[in-house]
């Protein structure tokens, strides 16, 4: 191989993909673009042909900004230490039943 | 911690089922076999796409025309995916190419066997994404997160490219006599090949035992290709079409379907590049990466004028 | 000659040739992702044609379907219009041909989803949503051809001067198109024209591209079955397996 750059398959973008309207939008996987635009319409192709889609995102794989195994533990809290911040770690008188009566 | 306790640490993530994901320290012999095995599986799909699309445009319905275009699509779908996955590891997917059309990289050596009829469309379908679907099944469970995710993708996909290639078959079994022989002529051709599919036997397969040790592969090649023997061969019996080989029997002990010997010659010979369409293979690969160069180069250079 | 089924067999040869012709690109295509999506137009294509030429079959009530249509019939038998069978050429060719077609396909298929005919504008409807994709896509590699790089841009320009003489067979109307837009079934193609006209020249000018000059002798007779030599060599492939196999089934 000569010295001349090394053939370009475009910059790396993630996919994340939306199945129903109130769904998150979730990691699908990657793919080579070379623009935004491009890279919808891919999206489109490779990860919404078979559908259900109704929303795509895709963001330059250069953009995520991620943890790391190293941040945990320090960064990301392990265990349920801070039980206060759960539910059940409450008791007393069950909520109340709505008895408003049916109309 | 030094390597040899990051080694214990690593092999007992694995022993608890845990999946490793791409950030994760691994040793490098695991990354290495990862980036080998996951890049081969890609170019299979991607060179994969040649056989059949050979005979795409010569598809006797318009039914049957769309089912073999989507399911080329699908094959190149699945080689992205899979590049996608190698990409996790740090190769690049100029660095993949690069290595495959140099001749330094592997694919799957079935793909340099010649598509002569309509027919081995469907013994194309049947037999090879048949053996590739419980390959793929077994690589779900893998232990690098990247490759069984992009195996679980795939797996869906691949069901229908099965049936339709059994479908294909059953139709030309119960046709003309021409259309009979033609099915017979493809199974005749394809079934020892896709045996050679799973890999030599488990005693001279070289990294068997450290890809089982690592969760990588759950079953051994032998124990894949006997699955699929027991799979195929009643499906052959189904339509009307005769396995070719001679000594098959069904052993009433194991309930195994045995076959004869398989010519490992024959395999040796294809992989280092006897076979009948090896040149021709990587040649059509060259072709669309050198003529598609000025194509990628022109959207790069248009998304740099119009950057934001 | 029954109008109606001549109408139909023109929409659906369009489509059988040019979604034959993408078919061709797969595993070919100068990126994996371009594979991908030059075979979901492929699929859309052949799609619609198997829908237009199964309605062709119906109104015309002598037992074939849309393969006999496709796979019985010789060149002088096919309606489509000659673009559709230049071959694929360079990217650049492939890309050109595809949106000069689809940007006037778009406009008839709007119009059709309004016929006085339900089965012809359910299917016309559908296509439509289709081929809004197809010039979404077509457009954007079209602007990105020819305002890319210098070689992009020759070859983006050479495809263009060269499937130029082809256009205005695209919005061509003759005597059946008459008849069908008296039974509000057909499009009104002079409606069309300076609309497709106007959309393509702020695309060539987008793409930094030369408008070609109207050709004196524009291409014509795809519709009464005369076509460039390229469409039998593309039949003889396309259809040689059926014809070896007459009365079977696959």
């Amino acid at each position: 191989m000569s010295a001349e750059q090394p053939d370009s398959q475009w910059p790396l973008w993630e996919v994340f993909v939306q199945e129903k309207t109130g769904d998150p939008h979730e990691h699908a996987g990657s793919l080579h673009a070379p623009d935004g635009e491009l890279a919808l319409q891919a999206a489109r192709d490779v990860y919404a042909r078979r559908g259900p889609v109704v929303s795509l995102w895709v963001v330059e794989s250069e953009h995520i900004v991620s943890t790391t195994p190293a941040d945990s533990p320090s960064f990301l809290e392990p265990g349920p230490e801070k039980i206060y911040r759960h539910p059940r770690f409450y008791t007393g008188p069950r909520s109340t039943k709505n008895t408003a009566r049916k109309k | 911690m030094d390597d040899a306790g990051r080694e214990e640490r690593f092999q007992a993530r694995i022993d608890a089922g845990e999946r490793i994901e791409p950030k994760d320290w691994m040793p490098d012999a695991y990354r290495r076999q990862l980036v080998r095995m996951m890049s081969q599986h890609a170019h299979s799909e991607v060179v994969g796409m040649l056989p059949e699309g050979n005979w795409i445009t010569r598809a006797p319905s318009l039914r049957r025309k769309q089912i073999l275009l989507a399911k080329v699509q699908d094959e190149a779908g699945h080689g992205l995916y899979l590049y996608s996955a190698v990409e996790t590891l740090g190769v690049s997917r100029e660095e993949l190419i690069d290595e495959l059309l140099a001749g330094r990289a592997k694919y799957s050596s079935i793909f340099n066997y010649p598509t002569l009829s309509w027919a081995d469309m469907g013994a194309i379908g049947w037999l090879v994404d048949g053996a590739a679907i419980l390959n793929q099944t077994m690589l779900t469970k893998c232990s690098y997160g990247p490759y069984a995710r992009a195996m679980v993708r795939i797996c869906k996909e691949e069901r229908f490219h099965e049936k339709q290639g059994f479908e294909i078959m059953a139709v030309l079994a119960a046709g003309t006599p021409a259309q009979r022989a033609m099915a017979q002529s493809a199974l005749d051709r394809w079934w020892w090949p896709t045996l050679m599919m799973f890999g030599p036997p488990d005693g001279e397969s070289t990294h068997n035992d450290q890809l089982m040790r690592w969760r990588v592969k759950q079953k051994s090649n032998d124990e894949l290709r006997q699955w699929f023997v027991d799979l195929t061969v009643p499906q052959a019996q189904q339509i009307g079409l005769a396995i070719p080989d001679p000594e098959l029997r069904f052993d009433e002990a194991s309930g195994h379907w045995l076959t004869g010997p398989i010519d490992w010659d024959e395999f040796w010979r294809v992989v280092r590049g006897g076979g009948t369409c090896n040149r021709d293979r990587l040649e059509a690969r060259q072709r669309a990466h050198d003529d598609g160069r000025w194509v990628r180069e022109a959207a790069e250079a248009y998304a740099k004028k119009h950057r934001t | 000659m029954n109008a109606l089924v001549e109408y139909l067999l023109r929409l659906g040869d369009d489509r059988l040739v040019l979604g034959h012709r993408l078919s061709e690109w797969c595993g070919h295509a100068p990126i994996l992702e371009e594979d991908i999506a030059l075979s979901n137009i492929g699929l859309d294509l052949l799609g619609q044609a198997a829908g237009f030429l199964g309605l062709a079959g119906e109104v015309e009530g002598l037992g074939r379907d849309a393969d006999a249509l496709a796979f019985g019939r010789g060149a002088t038998e096919l309606r489509n219009v000659q673009l559709v069978e230049q071959p694929n050429g360079d990217f650049a060719h492939t890309i050109a041909r595809q949106v000069l077609f689809d940007t006037a396909s778009l406009a008839v298929l709007e119009q059709l989803a309004g016929a006085k005919h339900a089965k012809l504008a359910e299917l016309a409807a559908h296509a439509a949503k289709e081929t809004r994709y197809h010039v979404r896509h077509g457009r954007d590699w079209f602007v990105r051809l020819g305002d890319g790089s210098a070689e992009s841009h020759t070859r983006t320009q050479r495809a263009l001067d060269s499937l130029w003489i082809f256009t205005p067979e695209l919005l061509e109307a003759d005597a059946v198109d008459a008849e069908l837009g008296r039974a509000g079934i057909g499009a009104d193609l002079a409606s069309v024209r300076a609309g497709w006209r106007r959309e393509i020249s702020a695309l060539i000018e987008q793409a930094t591209l030369r408008q070609p000059e109207d050709p004196p002798y524009p291409a014509t007779g795809g519709r009464r079955g005369v076509h460039t030599e390229h469409l039998d060599h593309l039949l003889s492939n396309m259809q040689c397996v059926a014809r070896a196999h007459p009365e079977a089934r696959w």
